[in-house]
């Protein structure tokens, strides 16, 4: 019975992750998009907790917290000023290339799933209770990958500078303009 | 609790995959285009997590919560562009933006 209900929320989850996605792409306006894909991080976040609960938490605190909200403010920001009147006109040549390039990424992940990899995925799992714990990841975190920690601070680091730098130029021009 | 194999959430992050990279191709808008990379980040964070529990270590998480950071910094930049962009009132459309091209 618990592995029927796994399996009914998973397809449910997986779903409604499809359909934020096709809906983030398709909506003209980018407000719809970001609520959109707000939708898609919290049924991606269902699908990590029946996964890992700690990677479930960082998903639902950092994507669907704060970049989210990030995306949000510069929207409302900007406000309505649409570049673009997306599927007019037609077709172009532009669209069947999109098209085809994406459904080339499906076959290829299909032929190496079907063809090449299926013996390698297929074996038995084994998963200790303590998989996805707190204890188990910090120690992974702290031990073996202690420099991509160290690392991604400095990017981190890096990156609020770089904000700050952008925000301040565009300020000094504005305020040159006015 | 014995869930769907991981064939099952192979395509599915390929599906995810494929229609956050037709989102960075087909349109103009690039707040759009960052929210189309972010699927497809997360894409490939979903198939790490689901290969980090097929294999029962801890490495494949440590590479989403990476990915999840680097992530956000990107996000930084990338908004921190467009509202530059839209300071000096230029037109939020990547095919018109012209004066980087060489």
């Amino acid at each position: 019975m618990a592995n029927f209900l796994v399996w009914v929320v998973w397809f449910v989850a997986a779903f409604a992750c499809l359909a934020s996605a096709l809906a983030v792409v398709s909506f003209s306006n980018p407000f719809y998009s970001a609520l959109a894909l707000i939708g898609n991080l919290a049924s991606l976040a269902v699908l990590y907790l029946l996964l890992s609960g700690v990677v479930a938490a960082g998903q639902v605190l950092v994507y669907g917290g704060a970049v989210m909200v990030m995306f949000l403010f510069v929207i409302a920001y900007l406000g309505d000023r649409q570049g673009e009147s997306p599927w007019s006109g037609g077709p172009s040549w532009q669209v069947v290339g999109a098209i085809l390039a994406g459904g080339a990424i499906l076959a290829e992940v299909c032929v190496v799933v079907g063809l090449k990899a299926g013996g390698l995925l297929s074996k038995p799992q084994h998963v200790g209770r303590s998989f996805g714990s707190p204890e188990a990841l910090g120690r992974a975190f702290l031990t073996d990958h202690l420099l991509a920690f160290e690392v991604t601070s400095i990017v981190l680091l890096v990156a609020a500078v770089g904000g700050v730098v952008l925000g301040s130029h565009a300020r000094q021009e504005s305020d040159a303009r006015a | 609790m014995h869930g769907p194999d991981i064939q099952w959430y192979v395509v599915l992050s390929a599906l995810l995959f494929a229609t956050g990279a037709l989102g960075v191709m087909l349109r103009r808008n690039p707040l759009i285009i960052l929210l189309s990379v972010e699927i497809m980040l997360n894409s490939a964070n979903l198939l790490l997590i689901a290969m980090s529990r097929l294999h029962g270590g801890e490495d494949g998480q440590i590479f989403a919560i990476s990915v999840m950071a680097v992530a956000a910094a990107e996000v930084v930049v990338g908004l921190g562009l467009i509202v530059a962009m839209g300071r000096r009132n230029v037109e939020l459309d990547v095919d018109k933006l012209r004066t980087l091209r060489g």
